[in-house]
């Protein structure tokens, strides 16, 4: 399958999971679809069918609320059944609005707080490189979440000790949970930010399989420093209507607003 | 205390390469040793407790068992969330130890007292919460932590005697330990059960010499313990006791005290008077002083315990009735 396949079939699951549980965030999981697509078919080095291997990437999801995003890519990649989705956000369900990897296959670790994935990611590369094993170690965060202090200390460190085996990848769509970036806290400039805490930093098209593939092919970005990939995204990717709409992170889609963005992502 | 902790696990670090420290840039002169002997096992993270909590997860879910070093709050409160999402959430194998339990840092200011710490942490669902009385708590608690799996929180404390150890006591994990110098039996009456965590039990100790002295039988409970909390242990003196008192450096609400009133209700014990010495306050401390002067504040010292006791029990107003001293009956 390929990633842009993978990643019409992600929009479609997490039209259908969050209309039906009626539940937030599918602006924010449109936002990362692409990444995640490209990211789990042509990136990560991970396995279905051995999803505890020690020698597997790890990859956390840092922004849990687009958990239905992630949870649409494993089971489309067979990590466990396809219907398992049909129970997200239910009562008696595994599927948690916000990412569980409790009786999960292929969730890495539990978010839903921001400011938690990447100290454990970071954590993980660390502990790669204390034991001298391969692994990398791949964080998706979204940009509200750069608010979050922890990260800034784990931002620290992660080049304090050269993990070049680290990889943040910042959902930058510019839109938080009440307003815009600029209008809540502005993080520009960006780049520089992460540049001058000593990470090597790259942008690229965050809905652009074949730049994803290219950028995402070539880690690390240089040795001995972790790499950071600001990928500049729209929320509500897919879906015209919901596109750069702040509404879209809480609103879900009934009625004809489902069957105009079924149509659209058809 | 803290000695005792950091000499266990150098032992056990060297047979260990598992094992790795993670400091918050705390611990001068104190990990020095450590560091030297483990480089590979020792991470100094900065003045950054959330960062060293998320690590300490990180490392953990690649086979690692962590300590987590700090002192006061900075190592549980500041954390708190990344103790309980990460650490707890996912059962890791990471051990919280936080040098300077309640007033250890007394001087230092409110921001170095560390006593909400039994209360806040033991409601974490998943971690274990011990606090040493005694430097051969402390040494064997380090011991049997080491041996065992998931998240585990250590309050150290700055005072505390050498040891409490009975004759011929081996230590018991999780478990109540009697250190009542009157070799009460369990099943014996008592007119008294003092029940203590952490080093304060040297209070304890003293009130019940003081009781004794007005020949009250005495048991002394440490509990280093509190969760998991060996409640059959408790209940078995505690239906035999009179009085039931519970001392710690910690809040009373939710802490120490607050553990024994939940176990005595739940299981039906009630013995007749029953107060929680602990940190009684509407606000934190803001006074200057040293760890036994802010007890004396708080009225935890061990003379001020053993007054505030026979107050209780009325044994004082007993004395000046009939000017001698009474001898509670065992309860039959």
């Amino acid at each position: 399958m390929k990633s842009e396949e993978l990643a019409k079939k992600i929009r479609l699951h997490v039209l259908e999971m969050t209309s039906r549980a009626g539940s937030s965030h599918i602006g924010s999981a449109f936002s990362i679809t692409d990444l995640l697509a490209v990211l789990y078919q042509d990136v990560l080095k991970v396995d279905a069918q051995e999803p505890d291997s020690p020698k597997r990437d790890r990859f956390i999801l840092s922004k849990g609320h687009a958990g239905a995003a992630l949870y649409a890519t494993l089971a489309e990649l067979g990590f466990f059944d396809r219907k398992l989705l049909e129970t997200y956000y239910q009562n008696g369900s595994v599927l948690s609005g916000h990412v569980s990897h409790k009786n999960v296959a292929g969730v890495e670790f539990s978010t839903g707080s921001l400011g938690h994935g990447l100290p454990v990611a970071t954590g993980l590369a660390y502990s790669a490189k204390l034991r001298g094993q391969a692994f990398r170690s791949f964080c998706l965060l979204s940009d509200g979440e750069c608010d979050e202090g922890s990260n800034w200390e784990a931002i620290l460190f992660a080049a304090h000790h050269r993990l070049s085996n680290l990889v943040a990848i910042v959902d930058y769509n510019k839109i938080q949970s009440l307003k815009s970036i600029e209008q809540t806290l502005g993080l520009e400039p960006f780049r520089q930010k992460w540049e001058s805490f000593g990470w090597s930093v790259k942008e690229v098209d965050g809905h652009d399989h074949r730049a994803l593939q290219e950028v995402l092919c070539r880690l690390p970005f240089e040795s001995e420093k972790p790499n950071c990939l600001i990928a500049h995204t729209i929320k509500g990717k897919g879906v015209s209507f919901m596109e750069n709409q702040v509404l879209w992170h809480y609103r879900t889609a009934r009625g004809s607003e489902y069957d105009a963005a079924k149509v659209e992502l058809l | 205390m803290r000695d005792a902790f950091i000499h266990e696990l150098n032992l056990a670090a060297a047979c260990d390469k598992d094992i790795h420290l993670i400091t918050g840039d705390l611990g001068f002169g104190v990990l020095t040793q450590y560091e030297k002997d483990f480089p590979n096992q020792y991470t100094n993270a900065g003045v950054a407790e959330q960062n060293m909590t998320g690590l300490a997860a990180g490392l953990a879910m690649n086979g690692f068992k962590v300590f987590t070093y700090s002192i006061g709050n900075f190592s549980t409160l500041r954390c708190l969330e990344q103790i309980r999402n990460d650490i707890c959430y996912h059962d890791l194998n990471v051990t919280i130890v936080s040098v300077g339990g309640g007033f250890s840092y007394g001087g230092l200011g409110f921001s170095h007292h560390a006593t909400e710490d039994f209360s806040i942490l033991r409601s974490l669902p998943g971690l274990s919460v011990y606090a040493p009385s005694c430097i051969w708590e402390a040494k064997e608690l380090t011991k049997n932590l080491l041996g065992k799996l998931g998240p585990k929180y250590l309050r150290l404390d700055k005072s505390g005697m050498l040891s409490t150890r009975m004759d011929g006591e081996t230590f018991s994990f999780e478990k109540v330990r009697d250190v009542s110098s009157g070799n009460l039996g369990i099943g014996s009456s008592a007119d008294i059960l003092l029940v203590a965590s952490g080093g304060i039990l040297e209070e304890a100790l003293i009130a019940a010499e003081n009781l004794r002295e007005k020949r009250l039988k005495v048991r002394v409970l440490s509990v280093h313990s509190l969760k998991p909390f060996d409640v059959d242990g408790f209940l078995k003196r505690a239906e035999n006791s009179k009085g039931v008192f519970s001392i710690e450096e910690n809040v009373v609400e939710g802490g120490l005290g607050s553990l024994l009133s939940e176990s005595l209700l739940e299981s039906g014990v009630r013995p007749k008077f029953f107060k929680r010495f602990g940190i009684h306050s509407d606000s934190h401390t803001s006074v200057v002083g040293d760890q036994k002067y802010l007890r004396s504040q708080h009225r935890l010292l061990g003379e001020q315990i053993t007054k505030s006791i026979l107050d209780i029990m009325g044994v004082n107003r007993i004395h000046e009735k009939l000017a001698v001293l009474p001898v509670f009956e065992a309860r039959t």
